[in-house]
């Protein structure tokens, strides 16, 4: 007799289970997607291209500064004059909402995992194993569970995306020096409010490494999902494929990188103090430190009976 | 049980980490040795029972890895206990509620740490008031409060500045403000100074001593350096591999080691700063009553074959000292009252004196320096061979020395105390 697992059977018929008791569910789903990316699409798809381009390179300079203002400019217009906008749009579309819903869900779990053990042991190898399955691998049972269009996309990625974003946050927060974390501990807070007042505003550089991560991922499977037909700058790439278009490829492919490029920047740049915004937010903070400062010494003034003239800093 | 003057009990307090934790306790109860438990259980503590007593330093004292941090830890249940009981105030901790515990923490216990824990995303005024926020005080009395407590530390002017912006000391001296702004009885303090470079470390530990004299509070203090136990502890003790070995005040542990590992321990301290007049004291030999006329003064001082002796009110507050020539002349000219030749400038030093300040009395002293107590009566005299003999270690060495500060010979002594038995004016002058 031949020795053969029929892991595959099993699968099918998990799968179609999953069909029969929980189509509701998936379907509830798979408009629910619909509906966002639908939104997304349109507050980028509905003003002039031109308009985006300059929007986006405001934010770029708030973000950033000038340099990143300039490249993001030049990288949109090229993307706009190879007849990729509408494509962008879409990917861009598809990575936005893909990403929320990955953090959305990674977040709460990586808090989890580092705050029990049990749960952090359970959690890692679903990690690996979510992350080095093969991407294509997911497409299937999701375009059989949803059907064809945005929504399977969107779950096969946001399935693909999120375990950086669940390692990250659980590092980020195991990480929090122990000794600050006893400090709230030891002064009778709970749990929670050290979580919100210690553990997540110091392990937010972790964090956004991790929602970084996602992003990346998430446009990189997004183009994948070009192929079972999410449409955007996948589904020229997929169709330059099929027809050995090799200007088309490139044209798509390259506005890919761009749009990589990007989401990259702007999102590493959270938290890090460049950029415009950083700038204004920090000098107001000093302001306000300042003349707190300013009142105190002020008042000190006065409890002694104004006998030497006020300080000046 | 509920005795007031107590602020802290712990009973047969025991931390056992890794597996098996509980037969571990069985077994250490019954007499196994720590090392045979097994691999993968450490007993951190060993059945560590202590009071601390109100407004009392406590030292814990003892090697890194002996256990110190694990036993603070528990007597606000950072760490669980595996067994044994932590009251705080007369209240059980250990197996508790969560919620209670915390409401505890907030108001009866607070803690200093190592490497500050401030939290960097804050002010150090915020910082300061951070115990003030979870208590739930309103936002204007926080403020208030940790503005107070930020200048009793010397911090005044730094209010909105982050801790990254401010010196270790600095840092250090905001974790102990946002302690004291807690205004809890109880202070834990785990090797709050060693992160700090040693001339901050004494200014620290000054200042630690003035707050606690100021605010009287009840401070456990861990440090693995003995010097800094003499230094700042009431009561001190010794831990040794997860057992506390010793209990006792600075100077118990120095002069009454309770074993050799102790012993080892307290070699190298710095004794000039730790012993006092009192522990080195011996009792005085030559004390002469006001009242007792030149004659016995001249007795007690031949007697004892000294120069010069100490002179005492009934109840041994100190008037004076005389020397023995002084004394000699009044005998021989008959005189009934000492008071004419008594000293004033007898120098002496009260118990609490430490060793290093005696040097220069005991120097500019006539006799053995003379320590009185609180009411000023004179209860010891320490000559200057016992000083030196404390200073080696072995104040016993004292005694097989010989002090001879060169009294009158003692048969020209004997002749003047006989003739004034008789004709005096006559067989005084015939002795001369
Ligand atoms: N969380 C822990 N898990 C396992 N062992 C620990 C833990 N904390 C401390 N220990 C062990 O307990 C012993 C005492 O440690 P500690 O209390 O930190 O000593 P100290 O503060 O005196 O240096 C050490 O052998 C240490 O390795
Ligand atoms: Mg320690």
């Amino acid at each position: 007799m031949e020795f053969r697992i029929p892991v595959g059977t099993w699968i099918d018929g998990f799968f179609d289970w999953l069909e029969d008791s929980f189509s509701w569910l998936f379907e509830a789903l798979r408009q629910l997607f619909i509906w966002m990316f639908d939104a997304v699409d349109w507050v980028f798809a509905t003003p002039p291209a031109l308009v985006v381009i300059a929007l986006v390179a405001v934010a770029a300079l708030l973000a950033r500064g000038w340099k990143f203002a300039v490249g993001a400019t030049f990288g949109l217009l090229f993307i706009m004059g190879v007849n990729q906008w509408d494509n962008a749009i879409d990917s861009l579309a598809l990575v936005l909402v893909a990403a929320f819903l990955a953090v959305v869900i990674s977040l709460p779990l990586g808090i989890w995992a580092a705050r029990n053990d049990t749960v952090s042991k359970i959690l890692k190898p679903v990690m690996d194993f979510l992350q080095t399955l093969p991407a294509f691998v997911y497409l299937v049972p999701a375009l059989g569970l949803f059907r064809i269009g945005v929504a399977p996309g969107i779950i096969a990625t946001l399935i693909f995306a999120m375990a950086p974003g669940v390692r990250l946050t659980e590092l980020g927060i195991r990480g929090v020096d122990k000794e600050v974390v006893e400090a709230g501990q030891a002064f009778g807070a709970h749990p929670r409010r050290i979580l919100r007042q210690i553990q997540i505003p110091l392990a937010m550089p972790s964090i956004m490494a991790g929602i970084n991560q996602i992003i990346m991922l998430s446009l990189s499977m997004v183009v994948i999902a070009g192929l079972v037909g999410a449409g955007g700058l996948g589904g020229d790439v997929a169709q330059a494929i099929s027809a050995l278009n090799v200007s088309l490829g490139f044209e798509a492919g390259l506005s890919v990188v761009v749009l990589a490029i990007l989401l990259d920047r702007f999102t590493a740049s959270f938290g890090k103090g460049l950029g415009l915004y950083s700038r204004w937010r920090r000098s107001y903070v000093a302001k306000k430190e300042a003349d707190q400062q300013a009142r105190f010494d002020a008042e000190e003034e006065v409890a002694r009976g104004g006998r030497r003239p006020v300080a000046s800093h | 049980m509920n005795d007031d003057t107590i602020a802290l009990r712990a009973e047969g307090l025991y931390k056992v980490f890794g597996r098996h934790a509980d037969e571990a306790v069985i077994q250490l109860h019954r007499g196994t040795p720590r090392d045979e438990l097994g691999a993968g259980t450490t007993a951190a503590v060993i059945d560590a029972s202590f009071e601390v007593r109100r407004g009392e330093i406590f030292v814990v004292m003892g090697l890194s890895g002996s256990g110190k941090s694990t036993l603070i830890r528990m007597l606000n249940g950072l760490h669980d206990a595996t067994a044994g009981t932590v009251e705080v105030a007369g209240e059980r901790i250990t197996d508790i509620p969560a919620k209670r515990l915390r409401e505890i923490r907030q108001k009866r216990i607070s803690m200093v740490f190592q490497h500050f824990a401030l939290l960097p995303h804050r002010t150090v005024l915020d910082n300061v008031a951070y115990g003030l926020e979870i208590q739930g005080v309103a936002l204007d009395e926080r403020i208030a409060r940790a503005r107070k407590v930020t200048e009793i530390v010397g911090l005044k002017g730094w209010e909105e500045k982050h801790p990254s912006e401010l010196s270790g000391g600095m840092q250090q001296r905001v974790g102990l403000a946002r302690a004291l702004a807690a205004d809890t009885d109880v202070l834990l303090m785990d090797e709050a100074f060693s992160a700090l470079d040693p001339l901050i470390r004494r200014e620290m530990q000054d200042q630690l001593l003035e707050l606690q004299a100021e605010l009287g509070k009840t401070i456990i203090f861990i440090t693995h350096d003995l010097n800094e136990a003499m230094y700042i502890g009431d009561r001190i003790a010794v831990m040794r591999d997860g057992r506390i070995v010793q209990i006792g005040s600075p100077e118990d542990i120095l002069t009454n080691p309770a074993n050799d590992y102790v012993e080892q321990f307290v070699q190298d301290v710095d004794r000039t700063k730790v012993l006092t007049a009192e522990s080195v004291m011996r009792k005085p030999r030559a004390v002469v009553h006001i009242g007792a006329g030149p004659r016995a003064a001249l007795t007690i001082m031949r007697d004892e074959q000294l120069a010069g002796a100490y002179v005492v009110n009934k109840d041994r507050t100190i008037v004076g000292w005389v020397r023995d020539r002084d004394v000699f002349d009044l005998v021989r000219r008959g005189e009934k009252d000492l008071a004419p030749v008594i000293r004033s400038d007898h120098g002496a030093v009260a118990t609490d004196t430490a060793l290093a300040d005696l040097f220069i009395p005991s120097l500019e002293a006539a006799l053995p320096l003379g320590v009185l107590d609180s009411r000023d009566r004179l209860v010891g005299v320490i000559p200057r061979v016992t000083l030196l003999a404390a200073l080696g270690g072995e104040p016993e060495a004292a005694a097989t020395a010989t002090p001879r500060p060169d009294p009158l010979p003692a048969e020209v002594v004997d002749q003047v105390l006989e003739s004034a038995v008789g004709s005096r004016a006559a067989h005084a002058k015939e002795a001369i």
